[in-house]
This record gives structure tokens, sequence and C-alpha cells, in this order.
């Protein structure tokens, strides 16, 4: 009877699929026509139709590779920096009182700068390069997987950390096995935010200053009045953005399986 | 490792193993509103073997007592003492069993089982034939490689007692293990438990509130009274064993509930 509930929620997702689907297509008709019974002008908004032939033409002139490239490589390379790093001072803040008491302080009031207005101080210091980039990135992507492993950490069931207290645990041990699968959820939730912040955070460095990259490319356009080829870097963009958090998501759910649906037949339904 | 003497649990091999003394314990616990003490002046000794029960209304202390011979809880005054050793932190001669059985979720059934002997450093084939051993001891052979959200209530605190006796601790202490569990389950987990008991010959002290629980099981009961704990009453439970459910239908059943039930409604616990 259990075997009926999946099932029809899948049926029931198809339905809805489709149905989201008809309206984003409605509204791109909509659009078309609108911009075209208006005759709106296209370096304002242009029509769906002229952003997929800018699109056909960038593809054909070969311009999207090296900037997507660069855009990629900044955003892969700061999230894993950052993130790594967040999720070792985390660690270090929730196991250590004295690193705590140090640090915390300043997690605390640098969270609220906004990190994004020290990339241009980023380009002074490390040019219009990879570098620049990655460190605007990696900031960004640091401080929600500080905040998130603490709270996961600290998340842990004092009933399990007692239980593997009583085995003789080592401190090392108690963390390992009980405290970071306990934060695993956290951490997750923290590296699934910091993945659309990276893209952001890429973006806003290559606005800045910087010789390459999709923001970049979005300048250039707009300094052509090439306002088509702008939308057509968006719909790379998004696409990058949906592709990085269904990346993340999907790990999420293989890392921490016991926080998602359970998978498998229930013991207990089978007796 | 199994003993032949099933029927004669009370002679442990080894009479040093096992045995618990606890001199004039007091516990105090920190509270917003004050130190509150939660037991107070508790003497008791139990012989290696013996199967004792822990018998008082909630919030009676009687999960501090065992909180503090696992080596989780320092008290305030007194001392306990196991196999003729002090507890002063957690040790390898108990196993522990809480009311919740706190499994590891991320861990399958086996290697929740085999958590002690990890954490403890032991030999892995000695401990990983053992786990098998008491998995089918406890009926839970086939399930081996579930996770704990796959299993019902009772197959869970299955998981949890075979994990307690894996590092084959001379004690073995529990926290009303089947608290949690419906009243059919219950009755079998009571069963299983003096078949294990007996299949074992561990000291066990078995925390409860349930009065008939502990007439059927145990062969001393200890009585507590309300907050601050204190022993009341020491009974020995004369029934015969092997026990069997239909001794709770028997006369000398009733007279000692009677009686227990007698103790508490003169200590006010009671309605």
């Amino acid at each position: 009877m259990s075997a009926a509930t999946p099932a029809g929620r899948r049926r029931w997702i198809g339905a809805t699929g489709i149905a989201s689907l008809a309206i984003a297509l409605a509204f791109l008709a909509a659009w078309e026509f609108a911009v075209g019974a208006f005759a709106v002008p296209s370096y304002i908004v242009p029509a769906p139709s002229r952003i997929l032939a800018a699109f056909q033409r960038g593809i054909e002139r070969q311009i999207y590779w090296p900037h997507l490239q660069a855009t990629i490589e900044a955003m892969v390379v700061g999230y894993a920096i950052g993130t790594s790093l967040g999720i070792v001072l985390g660690a270090l803040i929730a196991e250590f009182r004295t690193v705590e008491r140090i640090v915390y302080p300043y997690i605390v009031s640098l969270q609220s700068l906004p990190k994004i207005a020290l990339a241009p101080l980023f380009v002074m210091w490390f040019g219009y390069g990879l570098t620049s980039k990655v460190v605007t990135v990696a900031l960004i992507c640091f401080f929600p997987l500080v905040v998130n492993t603490i709270t996961g950490l600290l998340s842990a069931q004092r009933d399990r950390l007692d239980m593997v207290r009583t085995m003789t645990a080592t401190r090392w041990q108690l963390f390992w096995h009980v405290k970071l699968p306990s934060a695993a959820g956290h951490i997750f939730a923290g590296l699934q935010v910091a993945v659309v912040l990276s893209l952001i955070g890429a973006l806003v460095a290559e606005f800045v200053g910087a010789d390459r990259g999709l923001g970049n490319l979005i300048q250039i356009s707009q300094g052509n009045m090439d306002t088509p080829g702008v939308f057509a870097v968006l719909v790379i963009l998004a696409v990058i953005g949906m592709a990085a958090t269904g990346a993340v998501r999907f790990v999420h759910r293989r890392v921490v399986f016991w926080e998602s649906h359970r998978a498998g037949p229930h013991a207990s339904d089978l007796s | 490792m199994a003993r032949a003497d099933a029927h004669a649990p009370q002679q442990s091999p080894d009479p040093a193993r096992g045995g618990i003394r606890i001199r004039g314990l007091a516990v105090d616990y920190q509270t917003p509103q004050g130190v509150l003490r939660a037991v107070d002046g508790v003497d008791l000794d139990v012989a290696p073997g013996a199967f004792v029960a822990i018998l008082g209304p909630s919030g009676c202390g009687k999960s501090t007592i065992l909180r503090v011979l696992a080596g989780l809880q320092r008290p305030a005054a007194g001392d306990a003492a196991i196999g003729g050793a002090a507890v002063v932190g957690p040790r390898r001669d108990i196993g522990v069993v809480f009311q919740d059985p706190t499994l590891l979720p991320w861990k399958t059934v086996f290697q929740n089982v085999c958590l002690p002997g990890r954490i403890m450093g032991l030999p892995r084939a000695g401990y990983e034939a053992r786990a098998r051993e008491l998995l089918a001891l406890v009926g839970l052979g086939d399930f081996a490689g579930y996770y704990p959200g796959q299993l019902s209530g009772g197959m869970r605190q299955r998981v949890g007692i075979a994990r307690g006796l894996l590092h084959d601790p001379a004690v073995l202490l529990m926290d009303e293990p089947f608290g949690a569990l419906d009243a059919m389950t219950r009755e079998q987990m009571n069963m299983e438990i003096l078949r294990i008991w007996a299949a074992t010959g561990k000291t066990v002290v078995f925390i409860t509130h349930s009065i008939s629980e502990a007439a059927l099981l145990s062969d001393r009961i200890v009585v507590l009274s309300p907050r601050p704990g204190r022993v009341i009453e020491i009974i020995e439970n004369a029934l015969a064993r092997p026990r069997t459910m239909d001794m709770m239908a028997t006369p000398e059943f009733g007279r000692m509930t009677g009686h227990l039930r007698g103790l508490f409604n003169v200590a006010g616990a009671l309605e």
C-alpha cells in the first residue's frame, strides 16, 4: 500500500512539470508577441527569437568557450578553497573554546560586511587574472560554511555522544563517528548556499576587472549595445547555476542518505 | 564465548569481574534555579552475574545512578566501583543500553554493533565475528546490512543490546531499554533479555519504572524513593528460574508486585 504513494507522487510531479513548461512557453510567446506589437527596440528588450539568434551567432564565432572556461574555473577553484577553509575553521571553532574566543568575534563582525565590496581591492592586489576572482569567490563561500559547520557540529545529539563516550571514545573518535556525520546535513546546506554565491562572486569579480569570463563578456556586449548578446550570456549563467546547484544536491542526497527519503524496503513492512 | 551453564548464570566464571559496589552515592545537577540533588545516600551491592532491577517513579534519579556507573556523571559524594576498581570514567568492562537505542543512522546495523570494537581498537576479525554471533543471538542475523531507519523500534533495541555486548563486558547497564516499546514487543523483549542473560552470564543492572517488569526479570529489586532518590527497600526476588510470562499469574508474583506498589503508595509516588 505504501508503494502506491511514490508512484502517485511521481505522476503528480509529471503533471505539474508539464504545467510549468507550458507556462514558460506561454511567457516566451507573450514576450515575443509584445516586443513585436509594441515595437520595443532590440537594445532595450530583445525578443526571444533575437536572443536565440545571438546565441547561435556566438556559438558559430566560438566566443563563449574561453569566457565560460574562465568563469567556471574561478568558481570551482574558489569554491573548493573557500568551502574547505570554512569547514576546517568551523570545526576548529566548534571543537576548541580557545579558538572560538579568539576568532569568533571577528567572524561575526566580518560576516555582516558585504564581501563583494572587497572585489575591487583584490583586483588591485592580484591583477586581472584568475587569482583575484578565486580570492573573491573563496571569501564569499567561506562564511556560510563556517557558520553551518559550527551549527552542525553542535547539533550532535547528546544521547549519541554519551553512548559513544561509554565505549571509551577519544575526542577525535567522537568527532569522526558522531559529530561530523551529525553535521553533514548542515554542511551540505552551506555548500548549497555557497554554490550560488560562488557564481555571484565570479561574476562580480569579472565586472570589477578581469581579462576574461562571462561577466567580462556581459560588459563587452553591453558596451556594444548588444542587448541580445547580454541576454544570451544570462541564459548560459542560468544553466551554470542550475547545473551546479543540481550537482551539489545530488551529492548531498548520496552522502547524507539517512536524512533524505528512506531508500529500500522498510523491514517492519516485511514482517 | 557462549557459556554452557545457561540455567546457572549466577555463577560467573570470574567472580572478580562484574561485581558492583556503591557507597553513600549522591549526585547533584546544576540547574538555573540552583543545585538539584537527584540521588542521595545510595548504597548498593551487586554480585557478579546477578540481575538487579532498580525500580522507581519517574524522576527519582535511577538513570542518574546508571550514568554514574557508566562513567558519564561524577558523583557529588560517595563512590561507585565495578569489579573492585572505582569508576572514574567510561571503561571497557561495561556495556550500556539506553532507552533510546541511539544507533547511528549513518552506519548499518553491522557497523553499529561493531562500533565499540572499533572505538576500543580491538582486533577487527575478532569483533566482526562476534558481531555476527550477537546479531544471530538477538534474532537479527539477516539484517546486518540494513540501516537503523529501516528497522522497527523493537529491532533497533535488539541491535542496541547486541552492541552493548560486543566487547564482552562483565556488566550490562540497561536504562529502561524497553520503555519506548509497545506492550507486546516489550513482553517479547523481556523474555529475550532473560535468554541473552542466561546465555552470556553478565551482571545486569536494569533500570525500570515498571513494577511487573522488575519482578519478572530480576534477582533483586532495589526500590528508590521520589527525588532525591534514596533506597527505600531491597527485595530478594524468590521467583524460580527460568522465568516465564505465565509466572505473572501466580499468587507469589501478585504478592511481590502488591508489596512494591504499597511501597510507592507510602512514598507518595503513585496516586
